[in-house]
């Protein structure tokens, strides 16, 4: 699949301070020599600290990790989650859209989107603040239909609770991650059928939910 | 039903401690050492013994995969490499493991890179897990402060590094020898073999690429037994599964079960049955999105095991079950994964980059039955040229389940062609 560069870059780029701390420990993962199997991780966090993937991020990368900019531009260009143009500011939202997704209604979410952000996915909402696109499976499928929004999946979602989700948003308000059916991960909604000793002991929330609340609150 | 006391993942769902506290009071990192001072041809043939085949959808046998690692390093360093790529549309389960029991798979690496004379080890987390990288990381953390990796791991005499590596979205990579190539900071297109990574796999180095699943396994085979583990499921098909059911049934969810466990006997017991019941069904797809479907006449008798479905023209693959009532157009749904493989197609061989785009344009116009009856078989004759033909599975991957809707659901095709002729 082609994907390019966006047509207006930036004038430079550099890692914040701590993310050059950051991307130096990453570096060390790999035996000497093979500081380029960093890029991918290093790419990623260019792109969490700007929003989206840069060109002129894309070769400080490389040349920070000593390779040809050729071979970071054709990294860039061949993962799909590396955003090569800019995102809505507030949330870029990741609708699936593959087989079990589609089949539990995750057209109509789309259809939302399409409705409430962009008529086209990648676009720019009017207020710049939201931007969407469909992906494929992202691994949630028990969960189906979901959406991704940064780090976090929102499951078992309708096209009522996904417009709900999408008011917390364009309020400013955000949103708690996890299934909107209630589930506390992928148990069945009715409730477990194994390994029912641990359900009354159990967290508020899911690891991963737990995790997202304890950012928000920071 | 598989009795709790059975089960290997006793914290899937996650409402248990996920630490390492909670993991040692479910068991785990109970007699490491131990394990690993009984060696490597006793680890390796335990393994064998145990039946495990690869849980990441070839079914490979795990223990004889393990026995091509060259016995005595000739100064390469070896590797131990684990797919966390999760991405087969329907698949779910890894995530499980990762997120909420992760010391099972950080306890089997330490066991698993002992076996194989690998100190380091790598686990590749499809980016998308952003989470479970996070939970995952936080208990190799845990693990190194607790001295079970790092230098003599746990007290067993054996040096392991672990570290945790991330993608960046796309699928190949789940692929083991594009995964090495993302690995080494590359594209992810498949190399060809050989040479196999047993030889020469992460940076020319001897490799092993194992599932999350098939190494998780692992810990609890060798403390229970080789012999425990393969009282489950039938010969050739032994141990328990981790399951994921989603789409038409009442209750979608991840559960871990025994090999063999009828079709039936999974959704009912698990999922509270098919929406609108069993005679409502009308087709799965049982091993993710690469499988060939099955139509409710075959699902009646289906037994979830890698022989049962390959002798039925279909397969176990990562035991991703997609369930579809009569109320799915099945030709979409299959159009959608012949979307999905168009849009993953790495674009290194001919045959699945162009016939990608093929099967879909023509299953596009399936959809609307805006085609004629003789491009079926002209769609199955693409489906023929790309599947074998390609440097690896993911061109077979598009090709089958476009094969399975027209084995099974031929005259679906046709009437709605001939609706469509109709109306027009
Ligand atoms: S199909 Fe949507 S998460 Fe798998």
């Amino acid at each position: 699949m082609l994907r390019r560069f966006h047509h207006t870059q930036p004038d430079g780029f550099e890692f914040s301070k701590e993310n050059l701390k950051w991307a130096r420990d990453q570096i060390a993962k790999y035996p000497s020599g093979r500081q380029v199997s960093a890029i991918i991780p290093l790419l990623w966090r260019a792109q969490e600290q700007e929003g989206w993937l840069t060109k002129p991020a894309t070769e400080y990368v490389a040349d920070m990790l000593g390779m040809a900019r050729i071979r970071a531009y054709e990294v860039a260009t061949f993962y799909f989650m590396f955003q090569l143009q800019p995102v809505g500011t507030i949330a870029h939202i990741q609708v699936c859209g593959t087989t079990s997704c589609m089949i539990c209604g995750a057209e109509d979410l789309i259809t939302v989107c399409k409705e409430r952000i962009a008529t086209k996915p990648h676009q720019l909402s009017p207020c710049e603040r939201f931007s969407w696109e469909e992906v494929e499976c992202l691994g949630a499928c028990a969960n189906a239909p979901m959406i991704q929004i940064g780090k976090d999946y929102y499951e078992d979602l309708s096209q009522k609770s996904f417009e709900a989700l999408l008011d917390d948003l364009f309020t400013n308000r955000k949103p708690i991650p996890g299934s909107r059916k209630g589930r506390f991960s992928s148990e069945p909604q009715t409730g477990v059928k194994c390994l029912a000793e641990y359900e009354n002991g159990k967290a508020k929330f899911s690891p991963a939910v737990s995790l997202a609340q304890m950012e928000g609150d920071q | 039903m598989l009795a709790d006391e059975d089960r290997i993942f006793t914290n899937l769902y996650g409402m248990g401690d996920c630490t390492l506290a909670g993991a040692r009071k479910r068991g785990h990192w109970d007699g490491t050492a131990g394990l690993i001072k009984k060696g490597q041809d006793w680890i390796v043939n335990q393994v064998k013994e145990s039946g495990l085949r690869g849980r990441g959808g070839a079914g490979f046998p795990t223990g004889l995969k393990w026995s091509f690692m060259p016995k005595n390093s000739d100064g390469r360093p070896h590797y131990l490499v684990v797919n966390a790529d999760e991405s087969e549309p329907g698949t779910c389960k890894d995530r499980e493991i990762m997120r909420h029991d992760p010391h099972t798979l950080i306890e089997g690496c330490l066991i698993a890179g002992f076996a194989m004379n690998s100190k380091v080890g790598y686990i590749y987390i499809r980016g998308e897990y952003i989470r479970e990288k996070e939970l995952l990381q936080a208990a190799v953390d845990e693990a190194y402060d607790a001295g079970l990796l790092g230098r003599n791991a746990c007290n067993s005499g054996w040096d392991f590094d672990l570290y945790l590596h991330h993608g960046a979205g796309a699928y190949i990579c789940g692929e083991e020898t594009a995964l090495l190539e993302s690995l080494e900071g590359k594209k992810g297109m498949p190399r060809m073999k050989p040479p196999f990574p047993a030889g020469s796999g992460l940076y020319g180095c001897p490799t092993t690429v194992n599932n999350v699943e098939s190494i998780a396994v692992v810990p609890t085979i060798l403390r229970r037994g080789a012999t425990w583990f393969a009282s489950f499921g039938r010969e050739n098909n032994t141990g328990t599964k981790i399951f994921a059911i989603s789409g038409h049934v009442n209750s979608p969810c991840v559960v871990e079960e025994t090999m063999s466990i009828s079709m039936r006997e999974l959704i009912d017991k698990h999922c509270d049955g098919v929406r609108g019941g069993w005679d409502n069904l009308k087709a799965v797809i049982p091993g993710g999105a690469s499988v060939p479907l099955l139509p409710k006449s075959l699902c009646d008798d289906a037994i979830m095991d890698f022989d049962w479905l390959r002798d039925h023209q279909s397969g176990l693959g990562t035991a991703a079950v997609i369930v579809m009532d009569q109320s799915t157009d099945i030709i979409k749904a299959i159009w959608r994964l012949s979307k999905f493989y168009k849009h993953e197609s790495c674009g290194q061989c001919t045959p699945c980059r162009e016939g990608a785009g093929w099967m879909m344009r023509v299953m596009d116009r399936f959809v609307s039955g805006k085609a004629d009856i003789e491009e079926i078989d002209i769609l199955l004759q693409i489906t023929k040229q790309v599947e074998g033909h390609t440097i690896c599975a993911l061109g077979d991957a598009a090709a089958w389940p476009v094969q399975g809707l027209i084995r099974h659901f031929r005259n679906e095709i046709e009437d709605r062609i001939l609706q469509a002729k109709l109306s027009a």
